[in-house]
């Protein structure tokens, strides 16, 4: 225990040096708020924790070529506070304020959420759905890549040793476009999400779907992005038809486990029930009619 | 392995400390400081009953290694009050019966004072949400929120002493 060593350094450079120069397991701390549990239950045991928020850049939000850059470490509640957001991307904004509680949301972070690689975490879905671009930093450089290309299973992520996330990249918003995510648990605060569902959405002055990203949690070992589900709305209306469809779509891609939140066929239904319900959300979002926190 | 040594602004001193990477923050203001009003329920973030104010957020000091404290400004229980004068939110609490075993409440008047800086006029749900984090096993809640509500009323100035 007494080996653990801990670094905060001020530039990407000194943080990529010293992940790969650790003869240990190293750790990327951003919020802390899964790493401190783990590390508290004895589940990890690194020789090397590297503080990332001191790096300049890593905590904030900015506006660039038209679309928001959210830094790695920001803690969700500047992020639900941040006016901008909160309006081209409500669906990730509420996503955000499920996770834990006003404490926890006080430290955690996207990326925290998204390399934690929980399948259930909260922000991850509205992530995948919102077409995030994750800024990767290492000792090769810097690369770009899809959020849905970080987590490959449980607790695990594609990123190499010496590599962390810096920011993340939301995309421009088009007129007529919204998002929204909802959870399912037994409760209405401070659970782990039973299935949990987000879906951006563009639609024409007609309301018909011009583009569209659906994404499931907690149904698979990682967060799934949904390509039948999202081109079953692409080209429709959200009528009966296609809420049919989507339901449809979203349980067949559903492969869930059966544990003590829910079974296998309970998920399987709730994920297509949340995701008509989401759908709804983000359609009335994207046409301009109000709709209150969807939770 | 050698103790970090970190500073920091506690209750608005400036206070110094040594530490080990694994010290939680809540670990370092009870055995290290001193300061034992923040409680340890559960380790994992999940009871609330170590909150404090860390440069203006309301954190859990659990979820918080002491090293990432160096340059920050915490504000804990104990800091609360002003001197003898108890801060309307405790004062408040006493006046609802808002505890019975008391451990929990530490961590509830930290988060009331947090959320009645943010928001001087919250709803009751709003009010319930924010502390959904501070769990107590003892009240059932009412007399938190009737304390809360009360102590929000007071300190806008509508109710008399």
């Amino acid at each position: 225990m007494s080996s653990l060593s801990y670094a905060a350094p001020t530039s990407v450079d000194d943080a990529v040096k010293l992940l790969a120069g650790s003869s240990g397991l190293a750790k990327v701390l951003s919020g802390g708020t899964d790493l401190l549990v783990q590390l508290r239950s004895g589940r990890l045991k690194p020789d090397l924790i590297v503080d990332t928020k001191k790096i300049p850049g890593i905590i904030g939000i900015r506006e660039e070529n038209g679309g928001f850059v959210v830094g790695a470490a920001t803690p969700g509640a500047v992020v639900e506070a941040h006016a901008g957001m909160t309006a081209a991307w409500p669906g990730l904004v509420e996503a955000l304020d499920l996770i834990g509680s006003t404490q926890v949301q006080g430290r955690c972070s996207l990326a925290g959420n998204l390399c934690n690689a929980s399948p259930a975490a909260d922000s991850v879905p509205a992530l995948y759905a919102a077409g995030a671009i994750a800024v990767v930093v290492g000792g090769k450089g810097r690369r770009e890549v899809p959020v849905e290309q970080i987590p490959t299973g449980p607790g695990r992520t594609s990123l190499a040793k010496d590599e962390f996330i810096l920011e993340f990249k939301l995309p421009p918003r088009p007129a007529r476009s919204s998002d929204a995510y909802l959870r399912f648990i037994p409760r209405t605060e401070m659970d782990i999400a039973v299935v949990g569902c987000g879906i951006s959405v563009t639609l024409d002055e007609k309301g018909v779907c011009t583009a569209a990203r659906v994404s499931l949690g907690a149904v698979a070992p990682t967060v799934l992005l949904v390509q039948a589900a999202a081109d079953v709305l692409i080209g429709h209306t959200l009528d009966a038809d296609t809420l049919a469809k989507l339901d449809a779509a979203a349980q067949a891609a559903s492969k869930p486990i059966s544990d003590k939140r829910g079974t296998v066929e309970y998920r399987t239904k709730i994920a297509g029930v949340l995701a008509r319900r989401v759908a709804a959300i983000a359609f009335d979002r994207a046409q301009g009619i109000k709709n209150g926190k969807a939770h | 392995m050698a103790k970090t040594y970190v500073s920091a602004t506690i209750n608005g001193e400036s206070s110094e400390f040594l530490c080990e990477t694994q010290q939680t923050l809540l670990d370092v203001l009870r055995d290290v400081v001193g300061l034992t009003g923040s409680k340890e329920g559960c380790a994992s973030g999940d009871c609330g009953a170590c909150s404090v104010i860390l440069d203006g957020r309301l954190v859990c000091s659990c979820l918080v290694l002491g090293v990432e404290a160096e340059g920050t400004t915490i504000t804990t229980i104990e800091g609360i009050a002003q001197g003898d004068k108890l801060h309307p939110v405790q004062q408040k609490f006493l006046e609802h019966a808002a505890l019975q075993c008391g451990f929990c409440t530490p961590g509830l008047i930290v988060a009331t004072k947090a959320l009645l800086d943010e928001n001087p006029n919250p709803t009751e749900t709003e009010a319930r949400y924010w502390l959904a984090g501070n769990l107590c096993r003892c009240t059932g809640y009412d007399k938190v929120i009737r304390a809360v509500m009360d102590a929000a009323a007071e300190l806008r100035g509508e109710t008399v002493g």
